[in-house]
């Protein structure tokens, strides 16, 4: 196994407005290790969440390298990276990002529709993550019909049905109170424990804490890079394996 | 994978019936209209077809002239300048393989308490060829027949019908034209009605001396008012037409340039002019159909388009889960072919069932044929694809950020 999953050199990223290129990252280096918990912090507008499109192959640098698994990105070609994000990567968004008119057994099996696997299987593997995070009972519910905390743990799930080594969370929490916060912060740390690696975007110091390593962005810059807890505490056997 | 993808298709059409069922709308106008007008259309070509059929082929009819009177002309075909003779030369051109000559009239017929007026044909035994008109049952009467005029006739359908009902079997019985009377011989097989609608089993035929004789008088002797000639293909038919008027004026000694005492008139061209223009009516009516149908795929382009827009997010949340651009533009592009073809099988069953209320309503022919059916289903899947490949093009680039970003 690679040891580190996210490996980005000298990282530029500008956008084109009507006075010129406007430079969102500047010369961003970054390495992160399999089986890490990160947190990126920052302001709006210090980048962050540029960054992350990034990671997750939604958004191409203007300059410098973005290694993911071992494997340079920019090489890749549209269907590759449409499969990097099916099967490598799971997002987690702000706005949950649920199919309204779906059902939350469909919305959880979604990806695995695009990757070609029968329906049979789809469904018994997103019923399986629908249990493990508690919504057993809503798989025909619609994603209006449950809270915001509840949608979230729907989105967790879609995000691991592929079995992915790596989750992107933006803002997880963002739409959440405190203690469904909580709930979900929860989730993630025992994902982490069961290896996989998760990169989570967030502006506060207390879910940010959750994290093994804290990476703070200001106006397109790293600025402090702080390891709080060792990578690989005690790993359980890993969830997606168990599926 | 392409079943998922066809059950969410049907899952968004769902999503909002009244807007799926208007785009829909437009598809099954389409092509019903165009179902109906090709039922209408090859219907009035068949029935077209078959009464030139009914007529015989590659046929010319030679008149007579219309008489003077003080300076007045009459009718063509009234004047007594065509005679057997001329038939019996007529036979004798290049390119000629049947001459009848026919004279006509109507009269009262009577058997028994019933009694009815009709058109009496005396002609050869030629005539019957020349028409391609067999009998349903008896026999034709023979040169023999002709040569001693003998008191014999074939009737159509529409006569036993009303004179002998559906009881009495006619053949050999004696019925009574102008107070003679005639055994019948043979029964003439229905032939249905002409191009301007007159019932052609409304008809007795006799030989044409016996008409000459014994029912018409005669104002000339062997005179008859009309010659059907024969030519022998379609190919022939001009030097026919040359032939016979070349033959006629000399025997009519009618100098160069002087007016003819006869007309020869090609009834094949007639009825192919006739034919000509049920096909080009029925050609028009279907191209008419076909712009409501392109109508139709224009309205499902234009709901495709919106629904791209109004679904951006989701196409985002569908990128950001490892859709490809091909799932994307599959996605829409089903949702647009499934649309017209459900559109197009109502509209089948609608443009069928509208065919046949026709058909109990006006009694017009109608012919459904599998082709015209299958031409409207492949035209409507295309239009499907044609119209829905834009929109779904649109959708599977849209960049995965921005469609995130689209509230």
């Amino acid at each position: 196994m690679q040891n580190s999953v996210i490996e980005v050199n000298h990282l530029y990223k500008d956008y084109q407005t009507a006075a010129g290129p406007f430079p969102v990252l500047k010369n961003v280096n970054l390495s992160i290790e399999n089986g890490d918990y990160v947190a990126i912090m920052g302001h709006s507008g210090s980048g962050k969440s540029t960054f992350m499109n990034i990671l997750g192959c939604l958004d191409k640098p203007s300059k410098g390298e973005y290694i993911l698994d071992g494997h340079p990105v920019a090489d890749m070609e549209q269907n590759a990276v449409a499969q990097v994000r099916n099967k490598t990567i799971g997002f987690v968004f702000q706005g949950f990002n649920l199919l309204a008119r779906s059902s939350l057994l469909d919305n959880v099996a979604l990806p695995l529709v695009y990757a070609g696997v029968d329906k049979a299987e789809r469904h018994a593997r997103a019923k399986l993550l629908l249990e493990k995070v508690g919504l057993a009972k809503y798989l025909n519910s619609r994603p209006n019909q449950i809270s915001g905390g509840q949608q979230q743990r729907v989105a967790i799930a879609r995000a691991l049905v592929n079995k992915p080594r790596l989750i992107l969370a933006d803002e997880p929490t963002g739409n959440l109170d405190s203690t469904t916060s909580e709930e979900i912060m929860a989730l993630f740390s025992e994902l982490n424990q069961e290896g996989i690696t998760i990169v989570l975007v967030t502006h506060e110091a207390d879910i940010a804490e959750h994290a093994s390593r804290q990476v703070r962005f200001l106006d397109g810059r790293i600025v402090q890079d702080t390891r709080t807890k060792q990578i690989g505490m005690t790993t359980t056997q890993p969830m997606s394996e168990a599926i | 994978m392409f079943t998922a993808m066809l059950g969410e298709a049907w899952h968004a059409m769902g999503a909002n019936r009244l807007r799926t069922f208007l785009t829909m709308l437009g598809m099954v106008i389409g092509v019903s209209a165009v179902v109906l007008m090709m039922a209408i259309g090859q219907g009035a070509e068949a029935a077209v077809k078959r009464s030139i059929s009914a007529m015989g082929s590659n046929l010319f009819v030679v008149l007579s002239g219309p008489p003077t009177a003080g300076g007045a002309r009459s009718a063509t075909g009234n004047a007594p300048s065509l005679n057997v003779k001329d038939a019996n030369a007529a036979t004798e051109l290049d390119g000629v393989i049947g001459v009848a000559p026919v004279t006509m009239g109507k009269a009262q017929i009577v058997f028994g308490s019933n009694n009815w007026n009709t058109d009496i044909i005396g002609t050869t035994p030629s005539y019957l060829e020349i028409r391609g008109w067999s009998l349903s049952d008896g026999y034709a009467f023979s040169e023999s027949d002709l040569r001693s005029a003998t008191r014999v006739a074939l009737i159509g359908k529409t006569i036993v019908q009303n004179i002998f009902g559906d009881n009495i079997d006619p053949i050999g019985k004696t019925i009574r034209i102008k107070q003679s009377p005639f055994v019948i011989l043979g029964v003439l097989d229905s032939k249905g009605q002409t191009l301007d609608g007159r019932d052609q089993d409304d008809t007795i035929i006799v030989p044409l001396t016996t008409a000459q004789r014994k029912l018409f008088g005669n104002q000339l002797p062997g005179s008859v008012r009309q010659i059907m000639v024969q030519a022998e293909s379609d190919n022939t038919m001009s030097m026919v037409e040359e032939g016979l008027n070349s033959l006629l004026n000399q025997r009519h000694n009618i100098r160069e340039g002087a007016e003819s005492d006869f007309s020869v008139r090609n009834l094949t061209a007639i009825a192919n002019s006739a034919a000509e223009t049920t096909r080009t009516m029925s050609l028009l009516l279907g191209a008419i159909a076909s712009v409501s149908l392109l109508v139709g795929g224009i309205g499902i382009m234009n709901i495709m388009l919106v629904s791209v827009t109004e679904r951006t997010r989701e196409i985002g949340i569908r990128m950001a889960i490892g859709a490809r651009q091909r799932d994307i533009l599959l996605q829409f592009l089903l949702e647009a072919i499934v649309i017209s073809i459900v559109g197009c099988l109502i509209g089948i069953a609608i443009g069928v069932g509208g065919a046949i209320m026709v058909n109990t309503i006006t009694k017009a022919e109608i012919i459904i044929s599998v082709n015209s059916v299958a031409i409207a289903f492949g035209v409507a899947a295309s239009i499907g694809v044609f119209f829905g490949f834009y929109p779904a093009r649109k959708a599977a680039r849209l960049n995965p950020i921005e469609a995130l970003r689209y509230q």
